[in-house]
């Protein structure tokens, strides 16, 4: 009987901290924007490191 | 012969920034073309920050500035308009969002988002696609507002600066609360399910698990209560203090009872409770609002004059030239207006020669030419060179904006519901809470337990659950196959009240009429086709809706020739030389004739070759394809009227197309039109109105629906229910029989869900409510009207071909 409660008491907490974890996503806006940030990963980051490192010589 | 096509295709010169075909490769950077100067400054300037990925990502993904000028921005210096712009700022650092209606594709966002490489002092910067909105971060010690604002339009992306549209932060709050509650019932409504199974599969209960779970199903329905139900409490405590009985009285009752019943049940060891039935109930009532809230993020149906109209104007104070919040114009003031500037107030002309473009307004693409002492109305765009106006009425008090100072605009519009939902709500509650008391009389001699249950069992499996969420389903997905159809709506409630449309008044120039299209004829001499290249030739260069009209009526019959010579006169015509003849295209002044009986029938071009008038060209408004099929499926149901600002030459074509009982008026200012809308509505009516120009604004904000036709969505359209892309015209009629259809697939989920209740308030009634049968009946009804309620309108969807 115990073994179920610690079963149901750990299934409870991992739970709440996915709970926690949609707060965390809703309140930090990524529900506002559903499309930009699809099209944001696609860029390549390579030339950014070009860029930086050109800005920082001028 | 692959050859010569390969030759074809790269004898066309095309830019490397915007893809517009340059006219010839004077403007080069090593062998890249540029169409302007405006296109190569601005390549120029992102290759010297490295910033060339813009141009991998897309194909010549670059915007064409349409005007060399530099745009004086020295107005975002005033801080008190500054401070009505910005989101936010702290002294230091500051916020702002734009609106940039030219974002349109990957690199746009590239490039925006890489702003700080351009400046140092911004911070950062991002974008939103679909809404088209810019927000930036930047310092203010390293740079101004007025800096930022300058860098986009120095790369094309010149923002739409306007104090109307601040309004969203609202509606995102209201949803990121939506998301919220709707995170807390599934979370709940998914554990107390699966603590709940060993109530469902099994009758022993050795270890007194069962009492335990109960008691954990308590705690996790108490978020679920005190959270996530809150909106459907406070609509029906509102809606019962105006003594209106609306579908969330019913629901908040069957919750409430729900609870309370389940709460004394574990508390006293009567039973497991109906804990999941309620967090299933909440869950599935948050996922239909979810559903229906879901619209158009990317349009606003909230714009007035204040968002088309400029922010700031030039003025002339003793000569010198300054920039001044459009607010603080008074009388008197003399402004300056360049080339494509909008004027703000009704003036007077004072210098220079305007042509004023009242398409917003009116729906005229015709532009109007203004002379010396001649008034122009607030509104107009100017098209030319530089004139000089005299304010004669304030930016509130002019001849269209007045028409905001309206009571239609002013009053908050509190939403009348009369949403079938909510009809049919109040009788479903008194006819429950009867039943229900029925019963409880029936066993009350019996045994009080017994009678308490079968009341509250009542009230629990009545819960009209599959009722609420018939109407968003319904609506929603009616929402989305009209949005596939190019027409947009606000939200759902309009598809109901377009169901109930009595009469329909259009708008006549710009609505009824097609504004890309116009009926060209020639008048005088035959034309031979070697005059026909000379006039083609002549107006290939000219913007000018006319000479563009002309252009597209010989564009495939006959050739061209190179021009000699060339003069626009603004608001006159062409004088050029073609292939050895001087050719004059223009109005009847300008070449020199004097007959012309005047006529306001239709527009007349002129032709002169080598001071000869041949003849003139006959430039007729065309009416939308399909207009008189429209009229004719909608004829016996609905009445039509037609509302024009315009004089009334066209009246017979109009009592052709919509028959002679039909009130056409003309000559209605804005105010007027609203007031005929308010006639009708007096009569009872429903009343539809399709328009397109800011004149027709009252008269859309009055109508019980209000749609506005727009050739391209994303350009402005004034405050209204729905907007319609104008290929999309003919099928209004669809649209309109399809909200009715959608209202009889909601009768017919009513029914289902009517249904489930009686064989639920059967076993109710006889006190037999087992929890499993109602954690297995509420989310089966539930899930029933949501499939048929998709599958209903998708199946009349495609019947209607409009899928």
């Amino acid at each position: 009987m115990s073994v179920i409660l610690i079963l149901i008491a750990f299934s409870l907490l991992v739970a709440i901290i996915f709970l926690f974890a949609f707060f965390w996503a809703v309140k930090s806006g990524q529900y506002e924007d559903k499309y930009t940030p699809s099209i944001r990963i696609l860029f390549d980051n390579k030339k950014d490191k070009n860029d930086k490192n050109n800005n920082s010589t001028n | 012969m692959l050859e010569i096509k390969e030759k074809k295709i790269s004898e066309k010169l095309i830019c490397y920034h915007c893809g517009d075909i340059c006219k010839d490769d004077s403007i080069a950077i090593n062998d890249k073309l540029f169409c302007c100067n405006g296109c190569k400054t601005v390549y120029e300037l992102l290759e010297s920050n490295d910033l060339c990925t813009y141009y991998n990502l897309e194909d010549k993904p670059g915007i064409t500035k349409n005007y060399d000028a530099v745009r004086n921005y020295d107005f975002l210096d005033d801080s008190e308009l500054k401070s009505k712009l910005i989101d936010f700022t702290n002294g230091q650092v500051t916020t702002i969002t734009f609106y940039i209606p030219q974002m349109h594709c990957s690199s746009c966002i590239w490039l925006l988002e890489n702003l700080f490489k351009l400046n140092p002092g911004i911070i950062h910067s991002q974008v939103n696609f679909l809404q088209k909105k810019l927000s930036v971060k930047f310092r203010e010690e390293l740079v101004t507002l007025k800096q930022v604002v300058q860098l986009l339009d120095a790369l094309g992306y010149e923002p739409n600066l306007n104090l109307n549209e601040k309004n969203d932060s609202q509606v995102k709050h209201e949803n990121k609360k939506l998301y919220l509650r709707l995170g807390v019932a599934g979370f709940a409504f998914g554990n107390i399910m699966l603590l709940s199974f060993p109530e469902y599969l099994s009758n022993s209960d050795p270890e007194n698990l069962k009492g335990i779970f109960a008691i954990l199903n308590l705690i996790l329905a108490l978020p679920v209560l005190l959270y996530s139900s809150r909106e459907y409490f406070d609509s029906a405590y509102k809606g019962l203090r105006k003594k209106f009985v609306n579908i969330d009285v019913p629901i908040s009752l069957g919750i409430i009872v729900l609870f309370l019943r389940s709460f004394i049940e574990v508390v006293f060891s009567y039973g497991p409770g109906y804990f999941d039935s309620l967090a299933g109930l909440v869950f599935f009532l948050l996922i239909g609002k979810t559903f229906q809230n879901k619209t158009y993020e990317a349009l606003n149906f909230e714009r007035n004059y204040k968002s088309y109209f400029p922010i700031a104007i030039t003025v002339r104070r003793k000569g010198n030239e300054t920039t001044i919040p459009v607010s603080k114009l008074e009388i008197g003031e003399r402004i300056i207006i360049r080339n494509s500037e909008i004027i703000p107030a009704d003036s007077i002309l004072i210098k220079g020669e305007a042509n004023i473009d009242y398409s917003f307004v009116t729906g005229e693409s015709v532009l109007t030419s203004v002379k010396n002492g001649e008034i122009v109305y607030a509104g107009g765009r100017h098209i030319g060179s530089i004139i000089e106006l005299e304010i004669i009425k304030e930016v509130s008090q002019s001849y269209l904006t007045q028409l905001w100072n309206n009571s239609v605009f002013t009053k908050k519009s509190e939403s009348l519901t009369t949403s079938l939902a909510n009809s049919v709500s109040k009788y479903f509650t008194f006819v429950i809470l009867f039943i229900g008391l029925i019963a409880f009389l029936y066993w009350l001699p019996i045994s009080l337990p017994t009678a308490l249950n079968a009341l509250t069992a009542v009230l629990i499996v009545a819960c009209p659950c599959a009722l609420a969420l018939s109407t968003p389903f319904t609506l929603g997905n009616t929402l989305r196959i009209f949005g596939r159809n190019k027409f947009y709506i606000k939200n759902i409630s309009v598809i109901e009240t377009l169901a109930k449309i009595s009469d329909i008044v259009f708008d006549k120039t710009g609505t009824l009429t097609d504004s890309t299209n116009k009926d060209v004829s020639f008048e005088g001499i035959s034309l031979s086709d070697y005059h026909k290249s000379l006039i083609k030739s002549a107006v290939k260069s000219s913007t000018h809706p006319l000479s563009r009209a002309i252009y597209n009526h010989f564009e495939n019959s006959v050739g061209e020739f190179n021009l000699n010579e060339y003069e626009e006169i603004a608001g006159q015509g062409i004088i050029s030389t073609v292939d050895g003849n001087r050719l004059i295209v223009g109005s009847s002044k300008l070449v020199n004739y004097i007959n012309d009986e005047e006529s306001h029938n239709s527009t007349k071009v002129f032709i002169s070759i080598n001071s000869n008038v041949i003849g003139f060209f006959r430039i007729t408004n065309v009416y939308r394809g399909g207009l008189s099929n429209v009229i004719n499926s909608l004829e016996d149901k609905i009445n039509f009227s037609v509302i024009s600002g315009d004089k009334n030459n066209e009246e017979s074509d109009l009592k052709r197309i919509f028959g002679t009982s039909a009130p056409i008026y003309f000559n209605q200012s804005p105010q007027q039109k609203l007031n005929y809308i308010n006639v009708l509505q007096n009569e009872n009516k429903t009343v539809l109105m399709v328009g397109d120009g800011l004149n027709d604004a009252g008269a859309l904000k009055q109508s019980d629906v209000g749609i506005s036709i727009s050739e391209n969505i994303n350009n402005f359209s004034p405050a209204c229910d729905g907007i319609l892309e104008a290929g999309s015209f003919t099928k209004l009629k669809d649209f309109i029989k399809f909200s009715n259809v959608s209202r009889q697939i909601i009768i017919a989920s009513f029914i289902i869900s009517f249904i489930y209740n009686v064989i639920g308030i059967y076993f109710a009634v006889t006190g037999n409510l087992s929890p499993l049968f109602a954690a297995v009946l509420m989310p089966l009804s539930s899930i029933t009207v949501v499939v048929f309620t998709t599958f209903a309108t998708n199946f009349y969807a495609k019947v209607m071909r409009l899928i």
